[in-house]
């Protein structure tokens, strides 16, 4: 697939001093060791190769406490304050996973192994949450298309969908049957393989809080943020659209697309304006989250009310 | 009992002074004014069920106290959605009261509590009557509801709160349907006066 257009913030342009001071320590924390160097000395190069798209003076980074701090990972409890306060019971090392389904190298990979061939970048992308608020999120990561073609999903596969842990242990409050564990998300195939599309593993460049979905998760800019499956442990190539939590729980009110829609409300709440944390004002939602240009044509011809 | 119903707003009063109402403080407003206000208006609804089973008629002190309480966090709640939510727009917010059952809910409580609080005072009482006072003020029956509505649709998923909230207010209502049955059904066939009736100064509720 071609890149139509690049991610249209870039990181060096408004990414804080701190971030780039942490990052050492996020290579250090991630346990790269020698391969910190080479990592570190492509981030740049990989933001350098962004062409300057159009930057929205008003998007500005979310503060550290907010984005560690406000977080929706109910298997930590539904609080926005719960997941930091409950998830520290998550161990993000040693970490397992299962490949499965349409593709050629299905197996159990340790987590180190699956991701060491790809360069991590850093990408600030903005974060829109079904519940109509949102942040700006320097994430680092890299792009899932990268993962899929080395795992080489055969022709049948037309869907991926991630597994979130699912642990008693680790996790004590699902034994409450608020979602029906495990948490499953899914995406199509081609938008799996858009260039936006980032398996994440640090933020603030910083190893991925346990609270934010360590040790690996999903983001789907353009996407209502719930599609951004945490703490994945099974990635599964289906040729049937699988079905994601949230539309099991109430298939009235999330779809299986989610994308971010200013036109289309929840039933029943208004997805026309949002609150980004940190201001005390609401402000418009953009169709597709402010991405429309690069990821429209996705879905040309598709009725958006239907498919919500 | 007015510090206690005070807690909330000074809670609330102190973050603002200090400059930190948590990561979202206008949620964070919302979420505690609108909590307040459900939470002591069912108090108000407690009273006369507990004065009833426990005789404990001092209660009734604290009644218009609580329901004052509760419209004083009402209109906090209404204002944060009114100033922070809409920014003063009257089509904003017409907008979203017909598009949203869960908006309409709560300001449909919101306005049933108006005339109630306006009416709260010895004053009103008199100039209405008795009677005529108790039955406009049966209005905080369905505001009540509505606003346990309200709280239901408001959240996402995890329904363990509201849904408390509308047990209690079940059982303070049906409480009340068993006794008005009691009291029609040995009024009727003796055709006597039933218990002392409820004095203007004390209104029923």
């Amino acid at each position: 697939m071609l890149i139509r257009r690049p991610p249209d913030l870039l990181a060096r342009e408004i990414t804080d001093e701190s971030a780039y001071f942490g990052r050492r320590e996020f290579l250090r924390a991630m346990g790269y060791g020698a391969g910190a160097v080479a990592v570190s000395a492509a981030a740049p190069a990989a933001l350098m190769a962004c062409a300057p798209g159009k930057v929205d003076p008003d998007d500005k980074l979310t503060p550290w406490e907010a984005v560690t701090g406000y977080n929706n990972y109910y298997e930590f409890g539904t609080a926005k304050d719960d997941p930091a306060k409950n998830a520290h019971t998550l161990r993000p090392r040693p970490w397992k996973v299962r490949v499965e389904g349409e593709v050629a190298r299905a197996a159990d990979y340790d987590l180190d192994d699956l991701i060491k061939p790809f360069t991590m970048q850093e990408r600030v992308y903005r974060h829109r949450c079904v519940e109509a608020w949102s942040m700006v999120v320097p994430w680092f990561g890299f792009p899932l298309r990268d993962l899929i073609a080395r795992l080489e999903p055969t022709s049948k596969a037309k869907f991926v969908e991630f597994t979130t842990l699912a642990d008693r242990q680790q996790m004590p409050l699902i034994r409450r049957p608020i979602l029906d564990w495990p948490y499953i998300e899914a995406l199509r195939m081609d938008e799996a393989m858009h260039p936006l599309t980032l398996m994440v593993t640090g933020v603030y460049g910083k190893a991925l809080p346990n609270q934010n979905g360590a040790p690996l998760r999903l983001i789907v800019p353009w996407k209502y943020g719930f599609k951004g499956g945490k703490s994945i442990v099974r990635i599964r190539f289906l040729e049937q659209q699988p079905r994601n939590t949230w539309n099991i729980a109430a298939p009235n009110e999330y779809g299986f697309y989610a994308n971010v829609n200013p036109a289309v409300d929840h039933p029943r709440w208004s997805q026309k304006r949002e609150r980004r944390i940190g201001e005390l004002f609401r402000r418009e939602t953009l169709p597709f989250n402010g991405y429309a240009d690069q990821v429209a044509p996705l879905y040309a011809g598709m009725d958006l009310r239907a498919n919500f | 009992m007015f510090l206690l119903a005070l807690i909330p707003a000074l809670k609330l009063a102190r973050g603002v002074a200090i400059g930190y109402l948590g990561i979202d403080p206008v949620e964070t407003l919302a979420i505690k004014t609108g909590t307040a206000a459900i939470t002591l208006l069912l108090c108000s609804l407690a009273v006369t069920p507990i004065r009833r089973l426990t005789g404990w008629n001092e209660l009734i002190r604290f009644r218009r106290l609580l329901g004052l309480m509760a419209f004083f966090y009402a209109v906090l709640h209404v204002a944060t959605y009114v100033v922070f939510d809409q920014e003063g727009s009257l089509s904003l917010i017409a907008a979203d009261v017909w598009e949203h059952p869960w908006v309409l809910f709560g300001m449909t409580a919101f306005l049933m509590l108006i005339p109630l609080a306006l009416t709260s005072t010895r004053g009103w009482i008199r100039r209405l009557g008795g009677k005529r006072w108790n039955r406009l003020h049966r209005l905080v029956y369905p505001a009540a509801i509505f606003a346990v509505l309200h709280f239901l649709l408001a959240v996402k998923l995890d329904v363990r709160k509201p849904v408390l909230y509308i047990v209690v207010l079940a059982v303070l209502l049906g409480a009340r349907v068993v006794w008005a049955r009691q009291r029609a059904a040995t009024q009727a066939p003796a055709g006597r006066p039933g218990p002392t009736p409820l004095t203007a100064a004390e209104p029923g509720n």
